[in-house]
């Protein structure tokens, strides 16, 4: 079979081998843990609890404000020191909850789910998912239930787990899918339960045949279950990309997954699905990669949610040079950050810390309109173009030259001969057009 | 902290390919065809392209250090529009032509629109066409081995078939200018272009096709392939299609554009040879042809990913 993929992308230094096949390790968090109230697309948390209480490792320490939300639980048992701005990825203060660890690790009681998934109704497996806090752990935080509740629900054929960990340098949904393969397969289970018309495939780029492999074993006696090995491509794991590979189907920047039939799911998410349905576990751990050519000893951890991440550096070893840059995500789109002092949130997927800067090295120079931006694109515009339009201000030209179909994927200004920083320009005019489409 | 760490939007890598690479690779392609010139032409042929070469980055160079401007002659794309004139140029032309005509490029069609990338037409070519409507008689005498001669357009021209030789175009013996008359130097380099990615086909062999059937259907010799062969490789056709017709900035940047303009660029190479005043018409056509690009664009942008195509049901 041809293999599955999409046009325009790029192929980037992947860097996955320095993280990639150390089994993960299990970290205990600090004494200091911090929870966001707004760590998921939607309304911020509502903290349910005040200063000074003492609350357990598993306990909701902030629910839902409103559909489009998610619960936060604390990862550790301990006292509340504080409900204050904190800094969080990404540089913004955020209202958090700050819990001082007693290091008892002393539970609630988890309870998994009592009768089998086939006798249990879709509203009671929905109700869990949203109780767990759990959200979308690709990167955009959307809470999953929410994704899980489609206004056409009969229509749904396709659910993808996304296995393609395409963003370079990230490691921690391929350790994922090898050694919890079977967690990885029964969230699907779950999700297919809801679904009853669809069939789960696992989209897995081709550099990740180990984990090919697991997937396909593990699914042998499943029959709604495949596995679909898709091009090495950045972005590959693109929502739109995906769907296109995997499908056939295409979607624009207004359209939702469910509008083709289908949903798609993170390695992290189904696995926190998993957890929720058979170990009752909110959402209070995840897989973090820490790597990059200035870190001492790269490699994937198991972390509670709310620990610093300078814990985490201090468990890759530190630094064995000062980086450049310390990026929270991959080196396509994750975000730069000036200080680890931040906490470790639901969709923090790694630190990366590289010696160099490319960006710093690389000074823009003027446009010779090559097209190499606009032959990368998988959005199939013209990035030079809407960037000119976005420099020059001019929203209307920018809409009409498809500007608000740009994903930011990273493509255009990675390719750039002239070095210039066209995904920066656009985003930031989707931004602002984007804030006045809400004004209205 | 002593150390502070760059902070800067995504993404945090670029590829190694930068202006300056990609301007290299064009001289580097335009590398044979000049020496086969200088082989073909002698000494003088160097000299020109020299000066062409040299003069368009001092002008380069010269005026961006007059406006206060960042110099940056060091990406290489005055030097390639400086040797794609001396290209242009007959070997025998006096010795202040390639500067005039490197200071016309760079300071009137290059730097007064904005420099690098803001040019509407391709600067070689501009240049050449000034010189052409200024000193025709000196711009379209060709000599080779020293007695002046007829190019094998001139020829078709004059409807005599009989001095035109297939082979010795190819391989580059006939009367022209310095650097487009050797038809296999000018594939190699060609050919490196594409294997380094610098240019795609699309335009070079869409433009050369569609001049073969305008030229088949309308030059009044039907199938004739040393007719045909004489338009393809008898003048400044291959050289045009290849390294000016493929210009970045004066080119369009959708792909379907891409296809129209060369079409364009084909239909009036062949309407200009076979129904204007001179033998050639690469030029103007390539220069006529980058004024429609804006054009071109407006009238061919891409569907977006998602947008229109049939609908999922």
């Amino acid at each position: 079979m041809a293999k599955l993929t999409f046009q325009g992308g790029v192929h980037p230094y992947e860097g996955k081998e320095l993280s990639q096949d150390f089994p993960s390790k299990d970290l205990l968090p600090g004494k200091q843990l911090i929870y966001p109230l707004s760590q998921h697309i939607g309304a911020p948390a509502k903290p349910i609890v005040a200063k000074g209480d003492r609350v357990l490792r598993g306990q909701k320490i902030a629910e839902a404000a409103g559909f489009v939300s998610a619960n936060i639980h604390s990862s550790v048992s301990g006292v509340v020191k504080a409900i204050e701005p904190r800094m969080m990825a990404g540089g913004a203060k955020v209202e958090s909850i700050v819990i001082e660890n007693d290091e008892e690790y002393e539970e609630v009681s988890f309870e998994p789910l009592a009768t089998p998934l086939s006798e249990t109704s879709g509203e009671d497996i929905l109700k869990r998912i949203q109780e767990a806090g759990i959200v979308g752990m690709g990167g955009a935080g959307f809470p999953a239930n929410v994704k899980l509740s489609p206004k056409e629900p009969e229509k749904i054929d396709t659910i993808i787990a996304n296995c393609s960990e395409c963003e370079p340098y990230l490691t921690s949904d391929y350790r994922r899918m090898v050694e919890e393969t079977k967690k990885l397969v029964a969230g699907m289970r779950v999700v297919l339960h809801l679904f009853p018309q669809a069939r789960g495939v696992f989209g897995v780029e081709d550099n990740k045949p180990e984990a090919v492999r697991a997937i396909s074993e593990c699914i042998e006696q499943e029959e709604r279950m495949e596995v679909a090995v898709l091009k090495t491509k950045y972005p590959q794991g693109g929502e739109r990309t995906l769907i296109y590979a995997v499908t056939g189907r295409q979607i624009n920047s207004s359209m939702l997954p469910a509008d083709v039939g289908c949903i798609v799911h993170n390695v992290d998410t189904l696995v926190a699905i998993y957890r929720a349905i058979y170990e009752g576990k909110p959402l209070i751990e995840g897989m973090v990669t820490v790597t990059g050519d200035a870190i001492a000893n790269p490699g994937n951890f198991r972390v509670h949610l709310g620990m610093m991440a300078t814990d985490l550096l201090e468990a890759a070893g530190g630094y064995k040079e000062q980086p450049e840059k310390v990026i929270i995500g991959g080196s396509m789109m994750g975000r730069a950050t000036a200080t680890l002092d931040i906490p470790v949130h639901k969709t923090f997927s790694s630190i990366l810390a590289l010696s160099k800067d490319a960006v710093a090295a690389n000074e823009p120079g003027n446009c010779i309109r090559c097209g190499r931006c606009a032959t990368v694109c998988p959005g199939r515009i013209i990035p030079q173009k809407a960037a000119v339009a976005a420099a020059h201000g001019d929203k209307e030209a920018f809409v009409r030259l498809n500007g608000m179909e740009c994903c930011e994927c990273g493509c255009c200004s990675y390719i750039c001969p002239a070095k210039r920083h066209l995904t920066h320009t656009i985003g930031a005019m989707r931004k602002q057009v984007l804030a006045d489409r809400r004004k209205k | 902290m002593s150390n502070l760490l760059n902070v800067s939007n995504s993404p945090h890598v670029r590829d190694k390919r930068t202006t300056s690479s990609i301007m290299a690779d064009v001289l580097i392609a335009l590398l044979p065809a000049s020496l086969f010139g200088i082989y073909n032409f002698g000494a003088r042929a160097a000299v020109i392209l020299l000066i062409s070469t040299l003069s368009a980055v001092f002008f380069e160079g010269l005026y961006q250090k007059l406006m206060g401007q960042k110099v940056t002659i060091t990406d290489c794309s005055a030097a390639v529009t400086g040797l794609l004139l001396g290209m242009n140029l007959s070997h025998t032309v006096p010795m202040w032509m390639p500067v005039l005509g490197s200071a016309f490029a760079i300071i009137i069609v290059k730097q007064l629109f904005g420099g690098l990338g803001q040019n509407f037409m391709n600067p070689a070519l501009a240049a050449r066409c000034f010189l052409m409507i200024s000193f025709a008689g000196q711009m379209t005498s060709f000599t080779y081995d020293g007695v002046t001669g007829a190019t094998p357009l001139s020829y078709v021209k004059s409807g005599d078939l009989s001095g035109i030789s297939v082979k010795e175009m190819f391989l580059g013996n006939i009367a022209g200018t310095i650097g487009e008359t050797c038809v296999w130097a000018l594939l190699l380099g060609a050919a490196y272009l594409v294997i380094r990615g610098v240019i795609q086909l699309r335009i070079p062999v869409t433009y050369i096709v569609t001049v073969v059937i305008m030229v088949t259907l309308f030059g009044g010799h039907g199938v004739d392939l040393t007719y045909i062969a004489a338009h393809v490789c008898g003048g400044g056709l291959i050289l045009g299609a290849f390294f000016m017709a493929t210009d970045y900035v004066s080119s369009p940047i959708t792909v379907k554009g891409q296809y129209v303009y060369a079409v364009l660029l084909g239909i009036l190479t062949a309407v200009f040879r076979l129904f204007g005043g001179t033998a050639e018409g690469v030029s103007y056509s390539i220069i006529i042809c980058n004024l429609l690009v804006p054009l071109i664009e407006k009238v061919t942008m891409p569907t977006p990913f998602g947008m229109g195509g049939k609908k999922y049901e």
